[in-house]
């Protein structure tokens, strides 16, 4: 029980604003690693998903939990601390897990023609989060970034959907970065 | 009364309370080149007269305690920050957002604050811009607002500023890596004027469908001979939408595109967030025989001397007097400090 309350900010506003800042960096430099902290979510989840989960979720925000992501512990704290509810992944706005976990990420939201915010944010629990990898091109990068990613030929087919498509942000312990659907995705 | 998000509560917390709401509308337009950072002493003395607390000359804005960091609770601030991440994942498409009602007319900036709300962080220098000026109305009141909600520096230097708050206007001084250009939008839609129908404009971005604007462009140089559109010239973001830079000059449109901050856009009566990422592609619209040319008034500033800096022209007397001198008043001040003097003087005026 006391997990369950535990783990959230100490200063919501405060917190919550340096992680958002750190996010903004992220999603409009794709690629860019930022580190955030100042949370303790339960296992299985990084630091990273338990802040992006408090600074972007609350009760109008369907939220899908994939995989190991989706136990007790970790239903019970987001339910405490930010009041998200867990829905089926073809419903939600954001979604939780590991790149396997996810699969098909075809199911998730990608938006409507004309409302293309209306998409899924994936947040992806990597074990690895380098700037290395796959070359990433497009708005938000100067000339090219790299970053390892769970797989390239996904992120190429969100990218063909453009203006729609899912943008994910990847976590790794108390690192982040964001492939917004914008990005541009080779392998070499 | 104290709390974690005051660091420069330096005043008694029963005058704070008393405070609240009630500020007088801000103060006569301070002359140009004034710096900001001391000139916030006066607001509010009215009303604390007798109370004894931080005296004549008190140089900090007193920090109000009464409400959440940065103003905005923190629901809104949510809603509006998921805005803003789905705004930089497709540049320069409309998000829709839950407006809130600032205390502040729409018009003021109320899309711009709201931005700016949902991105301080104590640690920011704030700097706010009303038409390249530190010092009218608008860019004081909204810079103090936040000096009081937010408990942040602000300055008037562009290369010291973390996130600058703008009213029309982008700084001569290029921007860096991290730095944030709020800008204040009244009419996101730039086909509104056009079409004056949500579902048609709507329908129009969705198809990509922007011959709408290139007739209007058309029809400018049949009437004038030239693009005759001078402001809120509409650009094409990384290839896709068309989108309204916020009523700046054309001549800041070069800007728009390469820039290596994060550009952001709140218009607070639509209700709508746009963005633009660092480095995006923005192309002004224009035609193969008549191409975009950013233009600005013929002459060279009178206090400063630059002739490339965006120039306003300022009357000096009622026989047609005027000088023409920089509209961004810290590129101004900095080139005058630094030496540099127009033809005409900073005598000018009598």
């Amino acid at each position: 029980m006391n997990t369950i309350m535990t783990g959230g900010f100490a200063e919501p506003a405060i917190q919550s604003a340096r992680t958002f800042r750190a996010l903004l960096e992220a999603m409009a430099r794709p690629g860019r690693i930022g580190t955030v902290g100042g949370a303790e979510p339960p296992a299985p989840l990084s630091v990273a998903a338990g802040v992006v989960l408090l600074v972007l979720t609350d009760p109008t925000t369907p939220l899908h939990l994939a995989g190991d992501a989706d136990c007790a512990a970790v239903r019970s704290w987001i339910a405490f601390h930010t009041g998200a509810p867990l829905v089926a992944a073809e419903e939600a706005q954001f979604a939780l897990g590991t790149w396997n976990a996810l699969q098909p990420v075809t199911r998730f939201l990608i938006g409507e023609p004309a409302w293309p915010d209306r998409s899924a944010t994936l947040i992806v629990e990597t074990d690895r989060l380098e700037p290395r990898g796959a070359r990433l091109t497009g708005p938000g990068i100067g000339t090219e970034a790299r970053l390892t990613l769970p797989e390239t030929a996904a992120f190429r087919l969100n990218r063909a959907q453009f203006p729609l498509g899912f943008d994910t942000i990847l976590t790794c312990g108390d690192r982040l970065a964001a492939l917004p659907r914008s990005t541009r995705v080779e392998d070499n | 009364m104290t709390g974690p998000s005051m660091p420069l509560a330096a005043v008694d917390p029963v005058a704070q309370g008393d405070h609240r709401l009630k500020e007088p509308p801000g103060p006569p337009p301070q002359q140009k080149g004034h710096r900001t950072q001391h000139d916030e002493a006066d607001g509010g003395e009215d009303q604390k007269a007798g109370e004894g607390v931080g005296g004549r000359g008190h140089s900090v804005t007193r920090v109000m305690s009464d409400y959440n960091f940065a103003y905005l609770d923190e629901q809104t601030k949510r809603m509006i920050r998921r805005a803003l991440l789905k705004a930089l994942a497709v540049p320069g498409y409309q998000v829709p957002f839950a407006s809130r009602e600032m205390p502040m007319p729409y018009g003021w900036g109320t899309g711009g604050v709201q931005v700016t709300a949902a991105c301080l962080v104590p640690e920011d220098r704030l700097k706010v811009i009303d038409q390249g000026a530190d010092d009218t109305t608008n860019a004081v009141s909204i810079r103090r607002f936040f000096e009081r909600t937010a408990g942040v520096a602000t300055t008037g230097h562009t290369e010291a500023a973390t996130l600058i708050q703008t009213r029309h206007r982008i700084p001569e001084t290029p921007l860096t890596e991290g730095q944030i250009l709020v800008y204040q939008v009244p009419i996101p839609e730039p086909l509104r004027f056009l079409e004056p129908r949500e579902t048609e404009t709507r329908k129009m971005h969705e198809l990509e469908e922007y011959g709408l604007m290139y007739v209007k462009l058309y029809e400018d140089i049949a009437r004038h001979g030239e693009i005759a559109t001078a402001y809120a010239y509409p650009v094409k973001v990384a290839g896709r939408y068309v989108m309204d830079p916020s009523p700046i000059p054309k001549f800041d449109n070069p800007k728009l595109g390469g820039c290596a901050a994060i550009q952001l856009f709140g218009a607070g009566r639509e209700a709508r967030i746009y963005a633009l990422p660092p480095w995006t592609e923005v192309v002004s619209l224009d035609f193969e025989d008549h191409p975009f040319v950013a233009s600005k008034a013929d002459h060279s500033c009178a206090l400063c001397g630059a002739g490339n800096s965006y120039l306003d022209e300022v009357i000096t007397d009622d026989r047609g007097s005027r000088m023409f001198v920089c509209s961004d008043t810290d590129f101004c001040a900095g080139r005058q400090a630094a030496g540099k003097a127009g033809s005409e003087g900073p005598k000018e005026g009598a």
